[in-house]
């Protein structure tokens, strides 16, 4: 097995509030290798979000170390090592789908034959075709966050880390979006660390588990999915499936518990 | 065009009025010259007076339009439209020192704005300062700033625009500091993970998205940019502008050179703000935000 592409040590985060410090993080250990769809699952305030932005360096852990590509968060994020898609779309209102795409691109010095290239291409990966010219509002929720998912694809970052990106959206949307996720994952081969707070969305999309539990936040149970990588819907009804889901049941309920 | 309707409705409403406050409050001054003519006044005799004195306290409507023809209109058909008896003229003079007062507001306050959104120390500073400048009765304040130009050998129409900036640029450094933090956490932390510059993240997402709060901002600078060219040219010796004329107008008691003064600076403001909503309009519909 090659190096880790993501590799926390210990790591922790404490927030100094007023009603005394809030443990987001504590003694967290995991490595990401290439290529893996990792899923982060637990109940608010778990630290799967904190994590998450740990790894994006917009949080500054406050104990233990975390690699990105071999190299530190800051670094990674400078080296622009990854694509962030947050949970709302956040697309630019006064800028078309295309120039919300081309954003990221433009800030990151692309030539402009280049960005219409990718533009194009992204768009192509995420079935919005053809939408370049019309503007966030003329799409609905589930196509902006598509969109949205297409610019962090639009450079070459070979990390994705989503955090909840489907959360706001509903069960029908969320479904189809799921299957072109994994879709998207099996042709550009990207590491993905996915938070999410659906037991069935994880445990269809992901190669691993992280099950998180609160107070402090922490690593309940890390679960290899048994399932293989070509996963239509409705794998969703065979045991292989039930039985995941309910050892990640189990780890949520269990670290509640202990808690 | 929806609205020509409403607005003439209003105007229609507003003239009404102010016939029939005219009548109220010159009808003492027809009386008093009756009595002493020692004749008595029927009501329409009454009303006629009221609305043709020479020195009414209320002039009415059309005494005033006949005054504003007479001294635009009419002076452009004898090819005198610039003399210094034109209102064109006059409005000429207040329009650029008011245009100019108004740049020179606008400018500053986006240059405040953008001190003060990214800089810890101006923020904490300058806030109070822009704020406790406002407290400040611009008509005590307007001919020390035209005195002290003058002395430093500045006259004309940069004291005036002076004056003028200071009244603009408190809107637009408040409405634009406002603006320039509307986008908020996620925006800025997506522009940290593409490791976005401040340079970028200025003019990629904090300016294009304060572009409303801007024109917002812009048209109340625009009205209080002319509110302060008037006073401006006030205490200035008043020979040129719309202040001018007031000032003269009231000095001889020529209410209707007052009103016809006021309209004209009304209609002035209303072109000028009229302009920036149209620039906004142009603007917010290429960024398709309207």
């Amino acid at each position: 097995m090659s190096a880790p592409v993501i590799s926390a040590r210990d790591l922790s985060l404490t927030f100094q509030t007023n009603d005394g410090p809030v443990h987001a993080l504590k003694d967290v250990s995991l490595d990401v290798a290439k290529g893996d769809f990792v899923s982060f699952i637990g109940p608010s305030g778990c630290g799967k979000t904190t994590f998450l932005r740990c790894m994006a360096d917009l949080e500054h852990p406050t104990g233990g170390t975390i690699t990105v590509n071999g190299v530190s968060a800051e670094e990674a994020r400078r080296n622009r090592a990854y694509g962030y898609v947050f949970q709302a779309a956040g697309l630019y209102p006064w800028r078309t789908i295309g120039g919300n795409i081309r954003l990221p691109l433009e800030i990151m010095g692309y030539d402009k034959a280049d960005q219409a290239e990718r533009v194009k291409r992204v768009l192509d990966l995420v079935e919005l075709g053809g939408f370049e010219k019309k503007f966030p509002w003329q799409l609905s929720g589930g196509m902006q966050q598509r969109a949205s998912i297409a610019r962090a694809l639009a450079f070459d970052a070979d990390i994705l880390l989503m955090d909840e990106p489907f959360g706001a959206l509903d069960e029908i949307v969320r479904d189809h979006l799921n299957e072109q996720l994994l879709n998207l994952w099996g042709r550009t081969e990207k590491t993905i660390c996915f938070v999410t707070h659906s037991i069935p969305e994880a445990v269809y999309l992901s190669t691993r588990i992280v099950v998180m539990s609160p107070r402090p936040g922490r690593i309940a149970d890390v679960i290899e999915s048994p399932l293989p990588v070509e996963r239509p819907l409705d794998i969703r009804d065979t045991p292989e499936f039930i039985e995941v889901a309910h050892r990640v049941r189990d780890g949520l309920r269990a670290g509640s518990e202990d808690a | 065009m929806r609205s020509v309707v409403p607005i003439l409705t209003v105007v229609a409403a507003i003239i009404l009025l102010w016939y029939g406050a005219s009548i109220a409050l010159n009808a003492d001054w027809a009386r008093d010259k009756a009595t002493r003519a020692g004749t008595q006044l029927t009501f329409t005799e009454l009303v006629a007076d009221t609305w043709n004195q020479r020195k009414p306290k209320l002039p009415a409507p059309h005494q005033v339009g006949a005054e504003i023809w007479k001294t635009t209109g009419e002076m452009v058909l004898k090819g005198r439209g610039f003399s210094k008896r034109s209102l064109i003229y006059h409005s000429w003079v207040t329009f650029s020192a008011t245009v100019l007062g108004f740049l020179l507001g606008t400018a500053l306050g986006t240059l405040l704005a953008v001190g003060i959104v990214h800089n810890r120390t101006m923020d904490m500073s300058v806030m109070p300062w822009v704020i406790a400048s406002q407290t400040i009765p611009i008509l005590a304040i307007a001919p020390m700033i035209i005195v002290v130009l003058n002395a430093v050998g500045v006259s004309g129409l940069l004291p005036k625009a002076m004056i003028s900036m200071y009244l603009s640029f408190f809107p637009v450094a408040v409405g634009m500091v406002k603006g320039l933090r509307s986008p908020d956490a996620m925006q800025l932390d997506q522009m940290r993970t593409w490791n976005a510059s401040r340079f970028q993240t200025f003019f990629k997402l904090r300016l294009p998205a304060s572009m409303p709060y801007f024109f917002t901002s812009l048209k109340v600078a625009m009205a209080a940019s002319l509110v302060g060219t008037i006073i401006g040219e006030l205490p200035t010796g008043a020979v040129a502008g719309l202040g001018a004329r007031l000032l003269a107008g009231s000095y001889y008691g020529q209410t209707i050179q007052i009103w016809s003064a006021l309209i004209m600076a009304a209609v002035l403001a209303a072109v000028l703000v009229g302009c920036i909503g149209v620039l906004q309009r142009l603007t917010l519909n290429r960024m398709g935000m309207a």
